[in-house]
């Protein structure tokens, strides 16, 4: 028990948050046909956190959300203006904007490698769930300790903050995200903003992707922005149960892919334990397998 | 400086040249197929092979280090890659034909799943006792100053086969990215050149995994034949140029991570490539930036001279300070605002010519919307001299009927 509390408690909760507000924000990506914004802004949070870092010279959280407020920033931007003023294709435009980008924050992050960062190029891929142990957590009694609490790791502090301030985003602009959503142009004509809050929303999953990062990593994360909303779309046609089921998955994917990770291999006798992460979008992935084998609303709608 | 300069010329030792002419061969071929998928707008698909060749890697892997203990093995490395690569280009195709979900859901979902489950066989290869593991993380970013001479051979030897291919069946691919229903009028096979198409940029992708590494060589992909978009709208001259800027691209970001230990090589190769992106797109005399911003003033100009001739015409007063400097600058008008002799036979022309156009719009409604006007163009380069002559004709019989009446 008081290993559960010691190492695993802590990443669960924070794989569980993460999912959950990924999850959120992806059931809106997924309705505008946004997904790859997500996922090039989920490629571009390693430039913004390396930059960040290199002006800093820590990991503190708030540096790193202004960077990833940043770098958010300059991708949309960057992606616009070489789609209007160079008349390029979407895609194209993205692509381009987002693996320079990626390139520049690999760069930087192996010539700061001389200097013994704690933060590499694997780990910034693939995240380290596994590494937020909670000393103090020596049995359920530390659940009341004060002292016991003080010793959490900031990041479960940092994935919950994140997680309120876009169930916030949510809440309030829920009307105008649908509107926006399924007609930008009456959006538009009503004065729901519809250009503001897809910026709101683009910065929102920058500053997820963030928060997600150290624990899961740039591209892991992708997988719980697209794959829960993605089999909840083909679960239902009302948004408001497309979210319930996108909330149910990412819940049991995170839960699920964390204790095969740690535990799976050990029921075969072998003594390893696996990437939790990894697991926990493999699992989302074949979740929207078996959504798109036999979910109800799969098929397309008929023209 | 000097080692960069050395490596330019390819006296850097046999291994450095052979990487350099492998990633050069790399670039090129990455260009070329690139165009056409561009082309066919389907520029992301590349992220999903890409993101999708490592767990048929790690595979790979696991399966040859069960074999003989070092799972450092290129040629079935690149086959596990292609495998699982092909399959994960597979589930994008079926996603977006067979569910309502977008493409674009269909390769996130993808790219980051198979990604995932890549990274859960690499914890468990890091659990097995097979050396040579330190080198599957090459694969991630892309290193090229640990290659050995049969690896870059192999590439090189590839990447010579997808440009010949791609030389090949170059015409059958342009018809199928214009029009592929009449492609399919001709007889040519579409569904199988759009297969080969993915097929060609899935090798480029799975050989360029050693070089760029598994995140990067999409940007070898996009960014060259976008470049070359700007340089030219002839898709086959397109195809060329994009090969060049691979090529290019290859050349000086290999070079460059030659000059310091531990520079790495994708991200230098990717940044060469977006450099000559930068440039063509400030200065593409077509489509630049610096292009449409001289052309937009230009526009502006004529658009307020030609006003300014009417307002002369009209004996209206200007009073637009951009107005009175283009007539001035023409010598129209005086310095004190009074209109010289040139300047009054310039707005008799252009009063002259709006009283054509007027005429013409108010005969021919249906015509003259077709006719892109904006009130700048002289009519006489778009009507034939016969339909111009009546018009006058005409214009003349008003004013004679005007002034009877």
């Amino acid at each position: 028990m008081s290993d559960f509390m010691m190492f695993s408690l802590v990443p669960l909760v924070v794989a569980v948050v993460i999912g959950m507000t990924c999850a959120l924000l992806g059931n809106f990506l997924v309705l505008r046909r946004q997904s790859l914004i997500g996922d090039a802004i989920s490629h571009v949070a390693l430039p913004g956190i390396v930059v960040s870092f290199i002006l800093t010279g820590m990991l503190a959280s708030t540096a790193m959300m202004l960077g990833a407020g940043v770098s958010a920033l300059v991708t949309v931007v960057m992606i616009e203006l070489i789609r209007r003023l160079g008349r390029v294709e979407t895609s194209a435009a993205m692509g381009v904007t987002f693996t320079s980008l990626f390139a520049v924050g690999v760069l930087l992050l192996e010539w700061h490698d001389a200097t013994g960062v704690h933060l590499d190029v694997e780990h910034a891929l693939y995240g380290n769930l596994e590494s937020l142990i909670w000393f103090e957590g020596t049995g359920p009694g530390a659940l009341y300790d004060p002292a016991a609490l003080a010793g959490l790791p900031p990041q479960l502090a940092r994935v919950v903050l994140v997680g309120l301030v876009v169930v916030a985003f949510v809440g309030v602009f829920r009307r105008h995200l649908v509107l926006g959503s399924f007609d930008p142009d009456y959006a538009a004509s009503v004065r729901a903003h519809p250009a503001l809050v897809d910026l709101l929303l683009v910065s929102l999953v920058a500053v997820a992707a963030i928060a997600a990062f150290e624990a899961v990593g740039s591209i892991i994360v992708i997988a719980m922005f697209i794959c829960p909303a993605a089999a909840a779309r083909l679960m239902t046609d009302r948004l408001a149960a497309q979210i319930a089921w996108s909330q149910g998955f990412a819940v049991l994917a995170s839960v699920l892919g964390y204790v095969l990770a740690g535990y799976g291999p050990g029921w075969f006798g072998y003594e390893v334990s696996l990437s939790a992460a990894g697991m926990i979008a493999t699992l989302s992935g074949l979740i929207l397998l078996a959504a798109c084998l036999a979910g109800p609303r799969r098929r397309p709608a008929a023209a | 400086m000097d080692t960069w300069w050395l490596a330019l010329t390819f006296r850097l030792g046999y291994n450095t040249s052979l990487v350099t002419l492998g990633t050069m061969l790399l670039g090129a071929g990455a260009g070329m197929i690139g165009t056409f998928i561009l082309l066919r707008k389907r520029s992301l698909v590349s992220d999903a092979i890409s993101h999708a060749t490592l767990p048929g890697l790690a595979l790979a892997f696991i399966l040859v280090g069960l074999i003989q203990g070092d799972g450092r093995w290129l040629p079935a490395l690149l086959a596990g890659a292609a495998g699982s690569a092909a399959f994960g280009l597979w589930a994008v195709q079926r996603i977006s034909e067979r569910t309502r979900l977008g493409e674009d859901a269909a390769i996130g979902a993808v790219l980051s799943t198979f990604f995932a489950f890549g990274v859960v066989l690499i914890t468990v290869i890091q659990s097995m006792a097979v050396t040579g593991q330190a080198g599957l993380t090459g694969y991630l970013v892309g290193a090229t100053a640990g290659m050995l001479a049969s690896e870059a051979q192999l590439i090189a030897l590839c990447a010579l086969a997808v440009l010949l291919a791609i030389l090949g069946l170059r015409r059958e691919f342009l018809m199928v990215c214009f029009d592929a229903d009449f492609a399919r009028t001709q007889g040519v096979p579409t569904g199988r050149i759009d297969l080969a198409m993915l097929a060609l940029l899935m090798v480029v992708v799975v050989i360029g995994l050693k070089v760029t590494g598994l995140i990067l060589i999409v940007a070898l992909t996009i960014i060259p034949p976008v470049t070359a978009r700007f340089w030219s709208d002839r898709p086959l001259r397109m195809v060329a140029l994009a090969a060049v800027l691979g090529t290019l691209a290859g050349y000086l970001g290999v070079t460059l991570s030659a000059v310091a230990e531990g520079l790495p090589t994708g991200p230098l190769i990717v940044l060469a490539a977006f450099a000559l992106f930068f440039v063509s797109f400030l200065f593409s005399p077509r489509r630049g930036v610096l292009a449409s911003l001289l052309a937009y003033q230009r526009f502006r100009r004529r658009v307020h001279l030609r006003q300014g001739l009417l307002a002369v015409a009209r004996d209206e007063p200007i009073f637009d300070d951009l107005t009175l400097k283009v007539l001035r600058r023409r010598g129209y008008l005086r310095r004190d605002g009074v209109p010289t002799l040139p300047g009054r036979a310039a707005a008799r022309d252009a009063e002259h010519e709006e009283r054509l156009w007027a005429l013409y719009r108010e005969r021919y409604p249906e015509d003259a919307l077709q006719q892109e006007h904006s009130g700048l163009t002289p009519i006489a380069h778009v009507l034939s001299p016969d339909a111009i002559m009546t018009l006058e004709a005409e214009l003349l019989g008003d004013a004679s009927a005007g002034s009877r009446a």
